[in-house]
């Protein structure tokens, strides 16, 4: 057999591969634009109906308002429900819940930028894989087993406890525990323990998307900012942390949005003040205020928007 | 006189792979030094260690006489225009340009004049709103020129600066960058794999194989009179010829070099000279390539356009000046 000879039995042109599959691939080769119709259609249609519609109609609910004596839902349109919204009780959960999202969201950036880093620049072959193992392995058990596995480390029988103590560090924990707002009677008991679990649960969703961030940040812009004369401080202000910002920001939305909808972390670990998550669960359920619960949920979603409009400002997304 | 750059003995090693292996090196200040080697010669380690981004294994580096050795790249008066230009993505022209002065904590005012100069420099002025991605490859390159030289390094290193752009561009460039060097008078060394840039802009160059050093000198030098196999081999497409060659038509026995177009060819079947059977023609422009056959031995000629040609299969006379045969060793 000789390559240099066209044979003269090989077609330019070959036939249509025939079938249903053959002419519909040919069809869509030749419409692109149908293509792209057939494979948007369908989860457009899911987020449009289903997820924009449950939640105009969230909004909706909050307009109406609840009778005190009956108990019925009132169908008209109010701000009454956003009024009691107001109260102090109800403001007093609206701060608790996003001071602690927003403290959750730095400690996640501030625990997860190394690791990103380190996975982005150094980590090769089956390191690589060990850090995405590392940081996705805890995604693959219960959300609801690891929270009781904090709640059995954090007790005051626990490991934690235990380990102080062994290190003669126990006095440091009393002294933490002893302090207002933050402590009590055990770790598990107290706000610093919903928070040390919110930022363990939430970690890889800050993870990754530094990671993926950083991966994109060529080597070669640190190497020119050094050579410029930037010390490492002065190439991490200048040139990785602004490069880095929209995943350190995307990461942020993960865990700001999940501690503030979350109602199960702060019941199981913490003290009895409620979240929203757990107001709006109260409020649904046996209280059976519909409205209010629908008011409250409004509260992250009006915080993210805030959030990002702010995070825009600041330059956050000029380097996508 | 001190030298701009100096290596004794330097070193750099990557487990077993001896990328800079013992290589002496001394840069003059003020030059336009090239490193030209093929890829993988370590000519861009030798780069990387006057930076400061790699650290010598074994040996000193010095510049200017200072020991440089352990001394981080932000400490060195020294900067580098990269291959593809690391341009900040993020920061618009000038405040790339102005990069370097901002970190060294000079006023915004002086840093945006200073930009705007060296922005003129490059032949860019007005640029300094745009960012880097709305540049073409050309200016991007010009950009990162400037962002190096408004720091008036005491050496500027330049990693194959030209060898993204396209070859009319390339030529520009090669002559602005010579000028500009002479203009400022800051030591430029310059790495690059195409010996044509080399020879063009240099006022010396390395020759690079293997970690090592092959030969330093002026372009003619290294062109004219190569020292071994390697550097006849890459610099310009010698002819290289084994010794028994030599011995028959220059009486001894070394090795042999012999530029393509030093050869005349003459149509004729008998004669003084080496007979040769023409193998092959290559039209390349300004010349044709002819490819011959002298009783086993490949050798190649040029013949510039509108001279006689033969033709292929042409039994031939091949004759050359004896001093234009250069000897040399066999070594490398």
């Amino acid at each position: 057999m000789t390559l240099t000879a066209t044979h003269p039995a090989v077609p330019a042109i070959l036939p249509p591969r025939g079938g249903l599959f053959g002419s519909l691939s040919d069809t869509l080769w030749r419409n692109p634009k149908l293509l792209l119709f057939l494979m948007l259609t369908p989860p457009l249609l899911w987020l449009g109906v289903v997820y924009l519609g449950a939640l105009f109609a969230l909004l909706l609910q909050s307009f109406f308002s609840i009778d005190e004596y009956s108990g019925l839902i009132d169908c008209r349109f109010t701000l009454k429900t956003y009024g009691e919204l107001l109260q102090a009780a109800n403001v007093d959960i609206i701060v608790r819940t996003v001071t602690m999202a927003a403290a959750v969201t730095v400690a996640s950036a501030v625990v997860a930028f190394p690791i990103a880093y380190f996975a982005a620049r150094y980590a090769r072959g089956k390191w690589k894989v060990l850090f995405y193992l590392g940081v996705m392995l805890p995604l693959w058990s219960s959300y609801l087993v690891k929270i009781y596995a904090w709640k059995l480390i954090l007790a005051k029988e626990g490991i934690l406890t235990w380990l102080l103590a062994k290190l003669h560090l126990l006095g440091l924990l009393d002294a933490w525990l002893s302090l207002p707002v933050v402590g009590g009677n055990s770790l598990s008991v107290s706000f610093t323990g919903t928070f040390i679990v919110f930022v363990y649960v939430w970690l890889p969703f800050m993870i990754l998307p530094i990671q993926a961030a950083l991966e994109r940040v060529p080597g070669n812009l640190v190497e020119a900012s050094s050579d410029l004369g930037a010390s490492p401080g002065q190439t991490f202000r200048n040139v990785l942390l602004p490069l880095a910002l929209p995943g350190v920001v995307a990461g942020s939305i993960f865990t700001f949005s999940l501690t503030l909808g979350d109602y199960i972390i702060p019941q199981i670990i913490g003290t009895s003040r409620l979240f929203i998550g757990q107001a709006v669960y109260a409020h649904q359920g046996t209280a059976g205020n519909i409205p209010l619960a629908a008011a409250f949920t409004v509260v992250p979603i009006v915080v993210m928007g805030f959030y990002l409009w702010m995070a825009r400002r600041m330059g956050a997304f000029d380097a996508l | 006189m001190t030298s701009a750059v100096s290596f004794r003995k330097t070193s750099r090693h990557f487990g077993s792979v001896r990328a800079v292996d013992a290589v002496d090196l001394d840069i003059v200040p003020g030059e336009f030094f090239a490193m030209l080697g093929p890829s993988g010669s370590g000519k861009t380690t030798c780069l990387r260690l006057i930076a400061g981004f790699e650290q010598p294994t074994a040996g000193e580096i010095r510049i200017f006489g200072e020991k440089a050795d352990g001394v981080p790249p932000y400490r060195r008066n020294v900067n580098t225009v990269f291959q593809d230009y690391a341009l900040f993505p993020h920061l618009n022209v000038l405040d790339n340009v102005a990069y370097g002065l901002m970190v060294k904590g000079v006023g915004k005012a002086e840093r945006r004049q200073a930009a705007e100069d060296a922005l003129k420099l490059v032949a860019l002025p007005g640029y300094g709103a745009r960012r880097p991605g709305q540049l073409s490859g050309g200016q991007r390159q010009r950009v990162a020129l400037a962002r190096a030289l408004v720091n008036k390094p005491k050496v500027l290193l330049l990693d194959e600066p030209l060898g993204a752009l396209d070859l009319k561009l390339r030529e520009q460039m090669q002559e602005e960058l010579k000028a500009l060097q002479r203009r400022l008078g800051i030591t430029f060394v310059f790495v690059t794999h195409d010996q044509g840039e080399a020879l063009s802009m240099a006022d010396r160059v390395a020759v690079f194989n293997d970690g090592k050093i092959m030969q330093v000198g002026t372009p003619e030098e290294i062109y004219e009179k190569p020292q071994s196999r390697f550097v006849a081999d890459f610099v310009g497409s010698s002819n290289v010829l084994p010794p028994d060659f030599v011995q028959r038509y220059a009486g001894q026995r070394r090795w042999g070099s012999l530029r393509p177009e030093r050869i005349r060819i003459h149509r004729a079947a008998s004669g003084d000279g080496v007979r040769a059977r023409v193998l092959a023609m290559h039209y390349v422009g300004a010349a044709t390539r002819v490819a011959l056959d002298a009783d086993g031995q490949r050798l190649h000629a040029t013949v510039p356009t509108g001279a006689m040609l033969p033709a292929e299969g042409d039994e031939v006379i091949l004759t050359f000046n004896r001093d234009q045969l250069h000897l040399m060793d066999g070594e490398g």
